[in-house]
């Protein structure tokens, strides 16, 4: 939740400054995001657990469930993530695993974007009395806590496999992305350029597709991001607390598995610590995809974080807003450079 | 008024539609509790049993799903929202009312305690943007990555196993009945010290990124430049005039994200086997306690709404432009 493009720091004005950029440099707009430090750091390494995702099963050392006599090995030259306590491989079952989580993230995603995109823009752009309705909706969806009802569905389902859990999110979470979406529609829908395509003659569906939605596209990735990591953690927690299916796979069964053998009481570290350190992993790439995205819509975030930068190399802080200050040679504090100078004469 | 008014209908539809939700998603998915049951004691339940158990879901009666959702809502009413398998045959209110109390302290202050300390901690990064103080960031972000029950897991490894000061579960000494004893609220507060930590370390991440953010945005808008210029003290810009505009969509956020965050802490609970209402889920889930899984599902959005209300009330009370544009 935590990583959501505000509605409130999307200024019109840069949607604008961005547009040109998207409809006229479309190419260069996107090598944008890839000059982004923090986006390039995120892609690699989601990259590599897409790669493993792929590849998983034909590189996983040892079969992920086969029972063996060695239990609670720590780790070692033959099990580089030692062993759980029925002497199954920690490090198969979390290679294996990276698929389940990826699959359900990237299902649940698409589903929910498509959702909030249909629901957010058509009531953005029709108004009235069924932008009323659909807001009422997504509201009501964003406002009820997601994983209880996610909870309470799955637990309902006879066997929750990987696509029905993707399902079940995608369903309790898409309000936020449209709610994101419906705010920035309605300030696009009055601008020229949609004025102009009405009054061309364009029909509603490729307004919507061609003039409104190229202008959505950063938020649109953002929100799907957003909903990555949110199906990502809702899928992995409801795997540990064991709701879903405990015979696939995934970094949450592996966790249930640590949990409900007591791998906490006997030390057995390698059980439980790198389940989470790969969900943090893929949680910290996605969300520094979407701070590029953020920084990309939004140039003052990008602004300060660059000049600021720049400007201490010249040995200036960047304080308040774009205002440097300029550090002379007597290293003042800067805090004190403006007050000293004009109240306090001594 | 008019703002308000719109508001309290909006929190009274959504209720209405938590409630008839819980209704349906039993009648429309696939399963039958009855059926789950008769698998779980497999084959010992007698036919008069599985009889008695139709009966005592009201699944045997041969009347429409409108008369149903009548007596639904009136059994609501009446605070009977049915009767427990787990703790048969304890009706499933009073589960929850003894659950509760102790969600709502521990989820309560360590909710707004991580809201607190993250916005501050925002103000600060904020107004430091480009110094020492970036490098943080990325270990928020991390943190924010984390999910609940792992840094719980986490935190008992290493706090109560490796080096044992809290206690890796529970929600107060064995040896102690609940009262409002000086011995057994120390009791609670040392047992629920653990959590608490866990839960204001993990969400406390994501208020600090939010927040600092919008300091960024807010503080090159030209009254904080003027209020530099005018020589105010810098506390005074920082607090006075950037935070302050900031911390509003951050506060707003609060009342959104509170849905996720209680669903983070009825994990949180899980892992620490807390005797709030998370626990009571966690046992329902694996006992396949359908009246008090939907139950504590009722209670917990319920209670999500009224603190968003809440929310909601203090961000209008805060900034007048939402009142006007009701």
């Amino acid at each position: 939740m935590s990583i959501q493009v505000d509605p409130v720091s999307i200024d019109p004005a840069l949607v604008i400054d961005s547009d040109v950029q998207l409809t006229k440099k479309h190419r260069r707009a996107t090598l944008g995001i890839m000059r982004n430090r923090k986006a390039v750091v995120g892609l690699i390494i989601l990259g590599f657990f897409v790669v493993l995702a792929i590849i998983g099963p034909w590189i996983a050392p040892y079969d992920p469930s086969k029972v063996t006599p060695d239990s609670l090995l720590p780790p070692s030259p033959e099990h580089w993530l030692g062993t759980t306590g029925t002497g199954q491989d920690v490090l198969s079952q979390l290679i294996v695993g990276t698929q389940g989580v990826m699959v359900v993230g990237l299902v649940a995603g698409i589903l929910a974007t498509a959702i909030s995109i249909v629901i957010g823009v058509v009531s953005g752009f029709i108004g009235g009395i069924g932008d009323e309705v659909l807001s009422l909706i997504s509201n009501v969806f964003l406002v009820i806590p997601a994983l209880p009802l996610i909870i309470i569905i799955s637990g309902l389902l006879p066997s929750a496999g990987g696509l029905t859990i993707a399902l079940v999110i995608a369903v309790t979470g898409w309000a936020w992305g449209s709610r994101v979406l419906r705010a920035q529609t309605l300030s696009l829908r009055k601008r020229d350029f949609v004025e102009a395509a009405r009054a061309n003659g364009e029909p509603l569906w490729r307004i919507v597709f061609f003039e409104i939605m190229p202008n959505l596209t950063a938020i649109i990735a953002s929100g799907f991001i957003g909903t990555v990591i949110f199906a990502v953690l809702s899928e992995v927690t409801l795997a540990f607390i064991g709701v879903t299916s405990i015979s696939t796979w995934n970094w949450g069964t592996v966790l249930f598995w640590a949990q409900s053998s007591q791998a906490l009481v006997q030390g057995a570290w390698w059980w439980f610590v790198p389940a989470g350190l790969c969900i943090a992993a893929v949680g910290t790439s996605l969300t520094l995809i979407n701070f590029g995205i953020d920084e990309f819509v939004n140039p003052r975030l990008r602004n300060t974080a660059a000049s600021a930068g720049i400007l201490r190399k010249k040995k200036i802080r960047a304080r308040i807003g774009f205002t440097p200050i300029y550090r002379g040679e007597t290293a003042t504090p800067v805090r004190r450079a403006a007050t000293v100078t004009r109240k306090d004469p001594a | 008024m008019k703002f308000l008014g719109r508001r309290i209908a909006f929190y009274v539809f959504t209720a209405w539609a938590a409630v008839t939700l819980n209704f349906f998603i039993p009648r429309l998915l696939p399963g039958d509790p009855v059926q789950s049951l008769i698998n779980k004691y497999q084959g010992r339940l007698s036919t008069d049993s599985i009889k008695s158990l139709y009966v005592l879901f009201g699944l045997d009666k041969q009347t429409t799903v409108w008369q149903d959702y009548l007596t639904y809502w009136g059994n609501l009413f009446h605070g009977d929202f049915g009767i427990s398998f787990t703790f048969f045959p304890t009706p499933v209110a009073e589960v929850v009312a003894q659950s509760l109390p102790w969600t709502l302290m521990l989820v309560g202050i360590s909710t707004v305690l991580g809201f607190i300390l993250g916005t501050l901690a925002g103000v600060g990064l904020g107004w430091r943007r480009g110094t020492w103080a970036d490098g943080l960031l990325p270990v928020a972000n991390f943190f924010s990555a984390i999910p609940y029950f792992w840094l719980g897991l986490i935190a008992i490894a290493v706090f109560a196993v490796a080096i044992p000061v809290f206690p890796a579960s529970g929600g107060y000494d064995g040896g102690l009945t609940p009262s409002f004893s000086l011995e057994f609220i120390g009791s609670a507060i040392y047992h629920a010290a653990l959590p608490a930590i866990t839960i204001v370390l993990s969400s406390v991440a994501g208020w600090i990124l939010g927040m600092r953010n919008m300091m960024v945005t807010v503080s090159s808008e030209d009254y904080v430049t003027v209020a530099q210029a005018k020589g105010l003290p810098e506390r005074r810009v920082m607090f006075g005039y950037a935070a302050r505009n900031a911390i509003l969509p951050s506060l707003s956020g609060f009342a959104l994200s509170l849905g996720f965050i209680v669903g983070g802490t009825l994990v949180t609970e899980m892992v620490f086997s807390y005797p709030g209402i998370g626990f009571v889920l966690f046992q329902a889930i694996g006992s396949k306690d359908y009246p008090l899984m939907q139950g504590v599902f009722l209670i917990i959005t319920l209670s999500v709404l009224v603190a968003n209300m809440v929310a909601d009330f203090a961000y209008a009370f805060l900034d007048p432009r939402t009142r006007q544009e009701a």
